[in-house]
């Protein structure tokens, strides 16, 4: 939802990050106040997830320029697991799975982590399997899946669905989602996104990662966004996803405040 | 073994060098005995055996790197030192060795230095289970178990060219002894509890556990330490399962950090027995365990599997061999290493499949977790296959924790830390969650929480 003089809750400028000394992202300006959600959409290998991985945090990227503010604090400063305590979660689009780790036993020991620094009680095994159990109902997940090793042996769309349950557990601030659709059949995409829908209010934000109209139908987005070759290309309302879906990328024209004017990219639909 | 062995090279006054040597004979038995433990008269059948294998002890040579079996592992630190074996009855009390004992346990039988320390003790002469000292005379039917002891001890565990081995029978004296009368299942685990308490002392623990047909039981072998000096222990166990008998073995060595353990372990097989093991290796400067396994009959089963964790400066060598001797066996083995520090995991297991035993199916398999680029591993996966009609598999593999699962934790709130530990213990937890005694499990995971820096960060809740 866009709320009148929200507050900034990203603030992405000018940011360029290279992998393995190639320059992925050449300049992202990009700007998302609390309650809204954003999409953003574009071709393969334009940089969506790597700007999704380096909001995390993730070491591969290097950051060649720019900056992010995150709730007006420089977020290169914050560890990924400190950024992760101030409220930035990343739903990958390829969630890895990490055999001998039990799924419940990580997400109690996520969920507390997270408590402890919050100032909030943590919570026994009996008290978290409580509050889990009604977690996953949300998303209408089998408690079997608290047993089993970390995403070990789980289908595509089950892992998709076992990151949306961390970002239930964990009520993170800024909630990017990177494809988190792709994979999900047609009902559990409905589910998932209810539950994202459940989750969102004035006082978080999201961020959706996707190459469909689809996740759309489901979880409105307030701005819809293009990335093409490591930058934010066009911004525009939810109309610009359905012209998307029906004509491609190439028609598009660059918005011509793209670098003129990069505070005013997420707001010229508002 | 090969006799190119050089003495020059070791220093006179260390212990192995000096006895090998034959400047000091191997302790006879009758003369290891002090007078402090007059009651123990050692069962008649021991004195040729460790006659026997005291002069194989004169006649072999400490094994060095130039020996194949030995290749990895560099003990000319322990030839260097020297032992002093203790005689004296321990003064340790109940409270001392609390922390080591099993609440499960049924029996429990105490070894301080290698000496048997009854007041520690908890023996067992109920019906069809005799779990006592060796050199105890059994007080009911003594003459027909002695027949019995002779005809598994010192018969199973090769000695003649194992210079530790034979070291061990031509010098022990008190020893476990389990015997498991036909049909009869103990379900209470046997606890065989080793304490060393010397620094510069020489121990060596004597297992034999005799499973008659059909018969069950847990037992565990535990080897522990109440000081961080140097000292040597040199254990020898010989488990001898009939038909159909089942045995779960867990053994765990826990050394303190500055001990040498080099500890010979010999399964015997019969037809349908099932032979069950888990151990577990963290303590100990330098530590071998050699496990053979014989399945001598048809229909053998065993399950073999290991935990080395290591850090700092430690070696830990584990040698299996799995010898299918006849047909339908079946044999499993995972066996993990975690090596931090500059520490030395060296894995080195055989599976062998004799001539005519068809049908045999074993699994093998070695991983192996670096910590640091200072830790090293040798493992040498051998398989020897002699018949046609078999499924044997194996493999190994050398690892380093993946950057990628580290992130994903940390991307959920966890310290780069508290990451690398949890995906380290997860790892080890595999072996662990395979021993079947509730407390010894949860007290072992506590201490690889502990030795990973877990404890503070919540994760103990995890058990
Ligand atoms: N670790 C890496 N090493 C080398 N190249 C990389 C690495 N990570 C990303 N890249 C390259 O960076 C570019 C952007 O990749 P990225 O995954 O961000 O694309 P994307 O927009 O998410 O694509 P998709 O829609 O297919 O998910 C690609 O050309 C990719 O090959
Ligand atoms: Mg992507």
């Amino acid at each position: 939802m866009i709320i009148q003089d929200s507050k900034v809750l990203l603030e992405v400028r000018g940011l360029r990050a290279s992998v393995n000394g190639t320059e992925v992202l050449k300049g992202v300006d990009f700007t998302v106040r609390y309650g809204e959600v954003h999409a953003i959409m574009g071709p393969n290998g334009s940089g969506k997830s790597t700007f999704s991985k380096v909001l995390a945090g993730h070491k591969a990227y290097e950051i060649t320029g720019g900056s992010v503010l995150f709730d007006g604090k420089d977020l290169f400063a914050l560890e990924p697991e400190e950024r992760a305590r101030a409220g930035v979660f990343l739903a990958f689009q390829y969630p890895i799975e990490i055999p001998g780790v039990g799924n419940g036993q990580f997400l109690r020991l996520a969920y507390n982590t997270l408590q402890t620094r919050r100032g909030h009680e943590e919570l026994d095994p009996l008290e978290f399997d409580d509050f889990v159990r009604e977690k996953m109902k949300l998303l209408e997940m089998n408690p079997d899946f608290l047993d089993r090793s970390v995403n070990e042996g789980f289908s595509g769309g089950e892992k998709k669905r076992n990151e949306i349950l961390q970002m239930a557990i964990l009520e993170p601030r800024l909630a990017i989602l990177d494809e988190t659709d792709s994979g999900l059949d047609i009902d559990a995409l409905r589910i998932v996104a209810q539950g994202v829908n459940h989750l969102t209010n004035k006082n978080n934000a999201t961020i959706m990662v996707t190459h469909y109209q689809r996740l759309l139908n489901y979880i409105v987005p307030d701005f819809v966004h293009v990335m093409e070759a490591g930058r934010i290309i066009k911004s525009g309302g939810k109309e610009l996803a359905q012209e998307l879906e029906s004509r491609g990328y190439d028609w598009i024209q660059p918005d011509l405040d793209v670098n003129s004017q990069p505070k005013a990219t997420a707001r010229i639909v508002a | 073994m090969s006799v190119a062995v050089t003495h020059q090279t070791q220093p006179a006054n260390g212990y192995l060098a000096t006895l090998l040597a034959g400047h000091l004979s191997a302790p006879s038995p009758t003369s290891h005995k002090g007078t402090m433990r007059g009651q123990c008269i050692a069962p008649p059948v021991l004195t040729a055996l460790q006659v026997a294998a005291a002069e194989r002890v004169s006649a072999l040579n400490v094994p060095s790197t130039r020996d194949e079996e030995w290749r990895f592992t560099d003990i000319s630190l322990l030839t260097k030192l020297s032992f002093q074996p203790v005689v004296a009855e321990s003064t340790l009390q109940l409270a001392d060795i609390a922390r080591f004992t099993i609440a499960e346990a049924g029996a429990r039988l105490v070894f301080v230095d290698g000496v048997y320390a009854p007041h520690l003790s908890h023996t067992e002469q109920a019906e069809g289970v005799t779990v006592a000292n060796l050199a105890h005379p059994l007080e009911k039917s003594a003459a027909h178990t002695d027949v019995r002891i002779a005809t598994y001890l010192g018969q199973l565990a090769e000695y003649k060219n194992n210079v530790f081995a034979a070291l061990n029978t031509a010098c022990m004296s008190d020893a476990a002894l389990i015997l498991l009368a036909r049909d009869t299942a103990v379900r209470q685990p046997i606890h065989l509890l080793f304490i060393a308490s010397k620094q510069g002392g020489v121990s060596y623990p004597r297992c034999l556990i005799r499973a008659e047909a059909g018969s069950k039981a847990t037992v565990v072998e535990d080897y522990v330490s109440l000081q961080d000096e140097a000292y040597f222990t040199n254990t020898v166990s010989e488990f001898s399962l009939a038909d159909n008998a089942h045995v779960h073995h867990v053994r765990v060595q826990r050394e303190g950090m500055n001990a040498f353990h080099i500890a010979n372990c010999a399964v015997t097989l019969a037809r349908g027995s099932h032979y069950q093991s888990v151990s577990v290796a963290m303590g100990a400067r330098i530590s071998r365990y050699n496990l053979n396994v014989l399945q001598a009959a048809e229909g053998g089963e065993c399950t073999v599997d290991g935990l080395a964790l290591i850090s700092e400066r430690q070696l830990a060598d584990t040698h299996t061999c799995i010898d299918h001797a006849k047909p339908h066996g079946i044999s499993r083995q995972l066996h993990k290493c975690i090596i931090g520090g500059s520490a030395h995991a060296v894995f080195n297991g055989k599976v062998m499949v004799r001539p005519g035993a068809q049908r045999v199916d074993s699994q093998q398999t070695n991983r192996n977790l670096l910590l640091t680029n200072r830790a090293q591993v040798d493992t040498k996966p051998q398989l020897e296959i002699f018949a046609d009609d078999v499924k044997c598999t194996h493999g190994a593999t050398v690892s380093q924790l993946d950057g990628e699962e580290i992130f994903y934790l940390q991307s959920r709130g966890l310290t780069d830390v508290v990451a690398r530990n949890l995906l380290t213990y997860a790892f080890g937890a595999e072996i662990l969650e395979r021993i079947p005694v509730a407390s010894l499990k949860h007290q072992l995971e506590q201490t690889v929480l502990e030795q990973a820096g877990l404890k503070q960060s919540g994760l103990e809740q995890m058990k």
